[in-house]
């Protein structure tokens, strides 16, 4: 059994020791995440634990690894997908450069879905989707394009409920395991680490997606990662959020307008 | 940040069911007296397409609140919260709810035993656990984690049950404190 003030001490202590802040994250589900890392990692005490996550910076990357929650699939929600594809992407369209952030991209299933909304518009070519995640080790898989072939049915069977009407097989091919991604659709993608909690803004967008990222989030470290993408929103840019998520406790949701009563689409009034 | 100081000294009741654990609910749910005051989580199985039907048919039987969890919800006397699909239903020890869309546990998402675990740590002894109808062992790991940290555990009996073997391996594999029928874990509840 882990007492509630030696997760506190890990956090706080990995903030100061290794730059890793999550102090601000809902305790419930992370105490769930450290417990399982310490069971599998067989100490034999929660010390002896966090004494190498602090003396060793690699193994705490593991640890940063291991505690985020990295779930997440091809158009996931498909009427949200919907409404990016009818109303949004058509918005999209009248800018001469579109710039796309992605924020907490995990293995990159949601920046290939809007890529493919993008193609499928004809804008691709003219758009860059930044995608940003804490976790490394995700980042380099979504780089790759390639996603176990064993998830395409439910991707296929999502596209297809979102609205898409091509062959969805025409945009990866399969072998064994894996199903790799068009080179077109990953062309324009740039993917970096970037941490919602401790770096700052550094683009202007016209739509950010943080999905089943702030959920994770305490409501104090939810305002502040709000303003942030505020400050990175053009005027009359689109903020998409998670199908439990809302900007109504927000500081910054007086100036944001929902754009269905239904999606969590948001766009900037200023 | 600010505590809702009613819930959480009044304690907490999670009931989580699978398959045939709606006839027990639809049973039980009216039977709560009016002045009930204790919140309740519900974790339900369900398909995932089913959306709000669930929350609109549990409202149709009681007089309490119901909603569908959202994030940061403050647990409120008289409320009953439903774990939205898909979605894993966490209780923080402020007595908030999280939510949490981590991998399913033995295929199961939202997880009984993943709710009761989390129950269990922030609320301690005054957590009633209820285990109702189903067709796998979902809720017993968590039913044993509300043990370790001096909760109560109530199951439905398993030969009133519709599907027997969920609450037949709570009976089996960990420390009940009372086996009953519907209408008697709502009279228990009632006492509480
Ligand atoms: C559940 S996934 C969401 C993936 C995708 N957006 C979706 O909705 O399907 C959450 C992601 O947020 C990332 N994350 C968590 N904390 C973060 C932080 N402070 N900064 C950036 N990304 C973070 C995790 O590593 C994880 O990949």
């Amino acid at each position: 059994m882990i007492e509630t003030d030696e997760i506190e001490v890990l956090l706080e202590e990995a903030a100061a020791r290794h730059g890793y802040d999550f102090t601000g994250y809902a305790r419930a589900s992370i105490r769930r995440r450290i417990e399982t890392f310490y069971i599998k990692g067989r100490f034999r005490s929660f010390d002896e634990m966090k004494q190498r996550l602090m003396s060793e910076p690699g193994y705490f990357f593991h640890f940063v690894e291991e505690i985020t929650v990295n779930v997440t699939e091809m158009f996931r929600d498909t009427s949200f997908y919907k409404c990016l594809r009818q109303d949004i992407v058509p918005v999209l369209a009248t800018y001469p450069f579109i710039r796309i952030w992605h924020a907490g991209c995990s293995t990159g299933e949601e920046v290939y879905s809007m890529a493919i909304l993008l193609k499928e518009a004809n804008l691709l070519h003219k758009s860059i989707l930044y995608a940003t995640d804490i976790n490394q080790s995700v980042l380099e898989k979504a780089k790759t394009g390639i996603f176990p072939v064993s998830t395409m049915r439910l991707n296929s069977e999502n596209y297809i409920k979102s609205g898409g009407q091509f062959d969805f097989s025409t945009y990866y091919h399969a072998n064994y395991n894996n199903a790799k991604f068009d080179h077109s659709l990953s062309e324009r993608m740039i993917f970096a680490n970037h941490n919602l909690t401790s770096d700052s803004s550094f683009n202007e967008f016209q739509l950010i997606l943080c999905r089943n990222v702030m959920i994770y989030f305490n409501k104090e470290l939810q305002a502040k990662v709000t303003v942030l993408f505020d400050k990175s929103l053009e005027s009359l840019g689109f903020l998409a959020l998670g199908n439990k998520e809302t900007l109504r406790f927000s500081p910054i949701n007086n100036f944001y307008k929902q754009v269905d009563s239904k999606e969590k689409i948001w766009r900037k009034t200023r | 940040m600010e505590k809702d100081q009613v819930a959480i000294t009044g304690g907490l009741i999670v009931i989580g069911g699978s398959s045939g654990s709606l006839d027990a609910l639809l049973l039980m749910l009216p039977l709560l007296k009016k002045d009930f005051h204790t919140p309740v989580i519900l974790v339900m199985h369900r398909n995932t397409t089913t959306g709000t039907a669930l929350t609109e048919l549990i409202a149709s039987r009681t007089h309490l609140e119901v909603k569908e969890a959202d994030e940061k919800d403050k647990l409120m006397p008289g409320w009953i919260y439903i774990a939205p699909p898909d979605y894993h239903l966490l209780v923080e020890e402020d007595g908030t709810l999280s939510l949490d869309i981590s991998e399913k546990v033995n295929y199961c998402r939202p997880s009984i035993d993943v709710n009761f675990a989390s129950a269990a740590v922030a609320f301690k002894e005054k957590l009633t656990a209820v285990l109702l109808s189903g067709a796998n062992a979902d809720g017993v790991e968590g039913m044993m984690r509300v043990k370790k940290y001096g909760g109560k555990n109530i199951v439905q009996d398993p030969q009133e049950a519709i599907v027997p073997f969920m609450p037949e391996q709570a009976v089996l594999s960990c420390e009940v404190d009372m086996i009953t029928g519907a209408a008697g874990i709502a009279a228990i509840l009632n006492e509480l």
